[in-house]
């Protein structure tokens, strides 16, 4: 009991005496797993969409993004290094980048996937009825009608990415990995745990902001 | 306005859901697409604004084959009714009605003044309803809406896929009523699918029967049901087509071959009609009344005559020898 609560004021110490080192690498796992999922989006988001119109190919490819999401994080990491050795890259951002990019594939693809294959068929076919085109349909109507169901793929993404960014700092990608890794080595538990609590900030910081986007994009018709 | 050329639609290897259909849609008419469920009539309708190929035989818009002009362009020159509404879920009420004037990039105001005719056309408050969303309204209220998007843009034919459907009986009537007086300065050309008897005799100017993708019969919806041209179509119309019929005429058109009686033969109690009364009407106000005959009064309350059961009983004989049916023309 005793010893929990000078752990508890011991880590309270080493967060006031870090603070500025700490904000640093939380801005450092920020801008990796924000860039991450940044390009994710930009790649998945549109697949999703595109995979509507090719069943076949819709199959295999939530199938091979299944897969890597089963690839152990350390493990898919790890392939990383060697591949991006080869350009002078096995170390530091990049692999981790990249790791992160193809981890957030399977929601952020099967969720606007299944979000775009399962728009009302009546509202799809009053959108072509009309005399929208291709483009027109998705923007005005499909889109904004799966708004929540591709978010909450994005979210469940950015969530899973800011844990399994933790490893970046195992291959010099920096981040609050650091802060866990250091301690490892080091023994230093207050450090561990205060790299866990800070992590933890994030993730649940991030899903309120994601949420709070996700109600602000969201038309007020489909609630 | 709209030509079917012995349009056949096929499905997949072997599911002919239209037969070799053949029919024109004259300007400013209503047609009705009949029968029963699976017959091929939203099929049939799709196909006029390419939502359906044609498998064969050929579409006429306007004397050009559809295959021939741009899919987008003529969308937006059709109205189209979804069966069962198809608003958008993510638009305001404002949006959904200017969607096709939105895509054909009219200015706001024009659209704003649009939206607000519209409105006052079907009697909603156009301010109560500019920012609610479809889930924010009945049944009826979507229908209207509905029905007014696709007039949006003042487009010469409309497609109408069961546009009432949904709503319950008296709505439904009362929905239909406001339609027709629409129509009426309107004049749109209008393509209309029903597998309701009662509604395709009130809302058609004609009626195409359907069943297992043929056509029956294409004719009046008096001729249909004096003179059904096989026993589906008789059976399909019902027992009482007769009774029916008399609700598609009306006592002008009887005082057109026939003197009213005099009206000072009996005096009293007995009901009194507007000669615009249809001859159902006529007949129910007779036996609710326990007299011999009804008193027809004009514009102006004036009564001009008088109707009894033998009268509109001769008029009914009478049309049902003249005309001669007309089947597949
Ligand atoms: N996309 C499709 N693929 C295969 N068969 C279809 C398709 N659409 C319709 N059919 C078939 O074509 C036939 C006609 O269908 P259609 O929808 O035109 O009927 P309908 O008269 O409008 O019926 P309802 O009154 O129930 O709306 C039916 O047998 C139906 O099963
Ligand atoms: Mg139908």
């Amino acid at each position: 009991m005793g010893n929990s609560e000078s752990t508890f004021w011991r880590v309270i110490d080493y967060f006031q005496n870090n603070i500025d080192w700490i904000l640093e690498l939380t801005v450092e796992h920020v801008v990796l797993v924000g860039s991450a999922i940044i390009v994710a989006i930009l790649i998945g988001v549109p697949l999703g969409i595109y995979l509507t119109t090719n069943e076949q190919l819709a199959s295999t490819v939530l199938n091979i993004a299944g897969v890597i999401m089963t690839i152990p994080s350390i493990a898919l990491f790890g392939i990383m290094v060697p591949i991006f050795a080869v350009i002078n890259q096995g170390i530091g951002f990049v692999p981790a980048f990249v790791a992160l990019i193809l981890y957030s594939q399977l929601p952020i693809i099967r969720n606007t996937y299944t979000a775009i294959h399962n728009v009302n068929p009546q509202i799809r076919d009053a959108a072509y009825g009309v005399g929208m085109n291709t483009w027109q349909r998705l923007f005005k109507v499909e889109i904004p009608n799966t708004i929540p169901v591709i978010m909450a793929g994005i979210r469940t993404a950015v969530v899973l990415n800011i844990g399994i960014g933790v490893i970046a700092a195992f291959i010099g990608a920096g981040g609050l990995g650091i802060l866990i890794s250091q301690g490892i080595t080091r023994g230093y538990h207050e450090m561990i745990i205060s790299g866990a609590i800070a992590i933890s900030i994030l993730g649940i910081t991030a899903d309120l902001f994601l949420r709070f986007l996700q109600r602000l994009l969201t038309p007020k018709g489909i609630s | 306005m709209i030509q079917y050329k012995s349009v056949t639609k096929i499905y997949g290897e072997d599911v002919t859901a239209v037969d070799q259909v053949s029919l024109d849609v004259n300007e400013g008419e209503i047609v009705v697409l009949l029968g029963p469920s699976g017959c091929g009539k939203t099929t049939l309708l799709r196909m006029v604004n390419g939502l359906e190929s044609v498998t064969d035989g050929d579409i006429l818009f306007n004397g050009e084959s559809i295959k021939s002009l741009n899919e987008i362009e003529l969308r937006r020159k059709i109205g189209y009714v979804i069966q069962s509404n198809g608003l958008f879920p993510n638009m305001n009420i404002e949006q959904n009605v200017t969607v096709v004037p939105t895509l054909l990039g009219w200015s706001k105001e024009d659209k704003k003044k649009r939206f607000e005719e519209l409105m006052e056309l079907v009697g909603l408050d156009a301010e109560d309803y500019r920012k609610r969303y479809p889930h924010e309204l009945s049944g009826g209220q979507q229908q209207r809406i509905g029905v007014i998007r696709a007039l949006a843009a003042d487009p010469p034919a409309m497609l109408m896929d069961e546009p009432f459907g949904a709503l319950d009986p008296i709505i439904r009537e009362r929905v239909q009523d406001e339609f027709l007086a629409i129509q009426r300065e309107l004049n749109k050309t209008i393509l209309f699918v029903s597998h309701d008897i009662d509604e395709a005799i009130k809302m058609g100017d004609k009626i195409a029967l359907m069943k297992d993708g043929q056509l029956m019969q294409f004719d009046t919806p008096s001729q249909i049901l004096q003179n059904p041209a096989n026993d589906f179509v008789a059976q399909f119309v019902g027992k009482d087509r007769m009774v029916k019929s008399l609700t598609i005429h009306r006592i002008e058109q009887l005082m057109e071959r026939y003197e009213l009686l005099d009206s000072s033969i009996e005096k009293g109690q007995i009901a009194t009609v507007s000669k615009s009364s249809n001859l159902r009407d006529v007949l129910s106000y007779i036996l609710e009344s326990k007299q011999q005959a009804v008193h027809v009064v004009n514009e102006n309350d004036e009564v001009i005559g008088q109707v009894d059961f033998a009268l509109v009983n001769q008029y009914m004989i009478d049309l049902a020898e003249k005309d001669e049916p007309v089947v597949n023309p």
